[in-house]
């Protein structure tokens, strides 16, 4: 049996890890929960925003922290050119439709960040990110908190804007009915445009946050947009404070279960949860029956 | 009557029926036999998860042809393929290069992609000699044409234990607990058998095995693997590694301020890789790798260091050393043969490789010469410490540049 000591450093270590994880996912789901769309293209848009933290790094010594601002005000208008651009002409076609639309994106993504940077590794190397807080037999990897703090806080950001100003009271009116939102006269296209603006964003700042723990491979983004699906099924399709939960479920599990089994198991036991959640609870933990 | 210019119609009957019988022979390598040039198909994980280290070998492979035209007057032809770190790519990737003509294939740094090629090599009679690879049944199969100049697993693991025995008598230590790391690909699971059934019986090494953990070597977070080693409170780390997962491993180690004595590898790539230390810096020092290695001594290796400095001035061969030594070999011994065999034809080469004996060569150890199943038996280990910065020779003695240093200093100090 592992002592108190390793299981504690390991939920931790898996938390810290799922908040970044839910942060990534959140885009998804706010993107999903607005327009109706699901971005298949979701894990390769966060592998450019870490490439975006790597050249930044590169060339001006930018700490990721601080790259968070250009790279995420970059990803929102990248998001919002795409949703008015080539994601809206789709809105009302067939699912299929969309779906072949955003992974051919995700292909094109993959190939050109492969034609750029090639496929070897990139990572940044900052100071603090091989140090850690110690708290008695505790250890808090400083990366993973800031990283973490940096999700927290843009969730709230996120969860701010939706509840108390109107934009974000619009894009929710368009979420919960689409026709009355068109009766009363919002821009629909522009209010969804906005809402995948948003999601990119959020992208950016999970990436901006992830190369801090993990080196950047062009091949990266299906397996995170994999993970980010897990996540928000798990949490709840649509749902914002699924998204966290889910990431945070994914993170202490996968984290648990390379404890008490084996290692090279952990990712078995989120999709365990995922068929789990399917079974039992279809809608998602923190989601909304249809 | 005037002079005629062109083909008479004997002349055009006659070169109908030599091109006939060209074609009618050529299934059966008759006519191959007029090759001039060695078209040898170069399989390597270009990348993916293994991509630095398949670039690495590529070097050795890229300064093949220039180094073996002067030495044999062999022409070389590389024909190169990425197996992108998967296995299915290796597969389809060895037959394309048949297809298109390779006369012999080489590669992959990998066992299982190895294995796969050897199947595609066997099925279509192209020999193949496997440069990095070390799962023992891939020269257990009774294949007729494949062929391994690497140690296997055993080897690997009987050559880096009896190093890991001079280490410590080197340095007067008597590490009493080991907690033992591998990666779960086939070739990791290959030395984890290996080292669970050497280990026991050397009574000579002072330490047992306390745990054993298993990662994925994709895996791009060891938060958990390194927590569980610490756990032991093992007086050293035994890795069995990749480059990439090294690198996350070694940092991890520092985030959670695991000072062991040592990381000590029995004979797995990553420790003595450039990128390991120029990704950690001063953090990729004093980690040991008891690995197949070059040996600096030996002519050839003076030949291949030139040519390798040439071709990539802003490297250090030391760096690259292994990749390209067991990559250059496996296109001489393929080029060996030719020249003796002077065909192209594929049972030939493979009868000629089996005949190789290579004395002046590039990697440590005796010469170069296949066993009944393919094998060269003979290939050593060095023990290669990390020290200011690039991988050292602490041991054999005989081939020492420095002094190992064991136990590892802290990171604090």
């Amino acid at each position: 049996m592992p002592s108190i000591d390793l299981i504690a450093n390991v939920v931790i270590a898996g938390l810290l890890t799922g908040l970044v994880y839910g942060l990534m996912a959140l885009g998804l789901s706010v993107i999903f929960g607005v327009v109706r769309v699901v971005n298949f293209a979701h894990g390769e848009m966060m592998t450019i925003a870490m490439y975006c933290a790597v050249v930044l790094f590169g060339a001006f010594k930018l700490d990721p922290f601080l790259a968070v601002l250009p790279v995420a005000a970059v990803f929102f208008g990248f998001g919002y050119a795409m949703q008015a651009g080539l994601i809206n002409p789709f809105i009302t076609r067939p699912e299929h439709s969309q779906f072949m639309l955003l992974v051919a994106v995700a292909i094109i993504m993959v190939n050109v960040l492969l034609m750029i940077f090639g496929p070897s590794a990139l990572n940044v190397q900052v100071d603090y990110q091989l140090e850690s807080y110690e708290f008695g037999p505790i250890l808090f990897d400083k990366a993973r908190v800031l990283a973490a703090g940096m999700a927290l806080a843009t969730s709230a950001g996120l969860f701010a804007f939706f509840k108390y100003t109107n934009t974000g009271k619009a894009i929710r009116a368009c979420a919960d009915n689409n026709l009355g939102a068109k009766v009363v006269g919002l821009n629909v296209k522009h209010l969804y445009a906005l809402t995948f603006g948003l999601g990119s964003a959020c992208v950016a700042v999970a990436g901006c946050m992830m190369i801090l723990l993990v080196d950047v491979v062009p091949t990266l983004g299906p397996g995170y947009t994999l993970l980010a699906f897990v996540i928000v099924i798990i949490g709840g399709l649509g749902s914002m404070p699924g998204a966290l939960f889910g990431g945070i479920l994914i993170g202490v599990s996968e984290a648990m279960a390379g404890l008490f089994f084996a290692p090279s198991a952990k990712s078995m036991f989120g999709f365990a949860l995922l068929i789990l959640v399917l079974l039992f609870r279809p809608q998602g933990l923190l989601g909304r029956k249809p | 009557m005037s002079e005629r210019h062109g083909f008479t119609r004997r002349q055009f009957n006659a070169a109908l029926a030599a091109s006939g019988t060209l074609a009618a022979l050529s299934p059966f390598g008759i006519a191959r036999a007029q090759a001039t040039k060695l078209k040898v198909g170069v399989l390597l994980p270009r990348s993916g998860f293994q991509g630095f280290i398949g670039q690495s070998c590529q070097k050795g492979a890229d300064l093949a042809p220039g180094v073996i035209k002067d030495l044999l007057g062999v022409d070389i032809e590389l024909m190169n393929a990425d197996t992108e770190t998967n296995v299915d790519t290796a597969r389809t990737r060895a037959e394309r290069l048949i297809q298109e003509g390779a006369h012999v294939l080489v590669g992959p740094f990998d066992s299982g992609a190895a294995s796969a090629i050897a199947q595609v090599a066997e099925q279509r009679g192209v020999p193949f000699v496997i440069n990095i690879a070390a799962a023992p049944p891939i020269t257990e199969q009774g294949y007729k044409f494949v062929f391994r100049n690497f140690p296997t697993a055993p080897d690997l693991v009987r050559n880096g234990l009896s190093l890991m025995g001079d280490l410590f008598r080197a340095t007067n230590t008597a590490p009493r607990t080991a907690v033992f790391m591998h990666v779960n690909d086939t070739f990791g699971q290959a030395m984890f058998k290996g080292i669970s059934a050497t280990l026991p019986n050397l009574t000579n090494l002072p330490f047992k095995v306390v745990e054993t953990i298993s990662y994925d070597p994709a895996a791009k977070d060891l938060t958990v693997e390194v927590s569980k080693a610490k756990a032991t409170n093992a007086d050293f780390l035994m890795l069995v590694c990749r480059l990439n997962d090294s690198i996350i491993l070694r940092r991890e180690m520092i985030k959670q301020r695991w000072n062991p004595m040592g990381i000590i590898s029995p004979g797995s790539p990553g420790m003595y890789e450039e990128q390991f230390a120029k990704v950690l810096g001063k953090h990729a020092d004093y980690c040991i790798s008891n690995a197949p290695w070059f040996n600096p001594k030996m002519n050839l290796t003076k030949v291949v260091d030139a040519a390798f400095r040439k071709q990539n001035p802003k490297e250090q061969f030391v760096f690259h050393g292994t990749n390209v030594a067991y990559t250059f070999e496996s296109i001489l011994i393929a080029a060996d043969a030719f020249k003796r065999a002077r065909t192209t034809d594929p049972k030939t080469l493979a009868d000629a490789i089996r005949q190789t004996n290579i004395t002046d060569r590039v990697g440590l150890g005796g010469p170069i010469k296949f066993n009944a199943k393919g094998q060269v038996e003979g290939n050593l280990s060095a023990c290669a410490q990390n020290l200011n910065g690039r991988p050292t020779v602490v041991l054999p003695l005989s081939a020492a540049e420095a002094k190992p240093v064991f136990p590892m200093p802290s990171y604090k100090a």
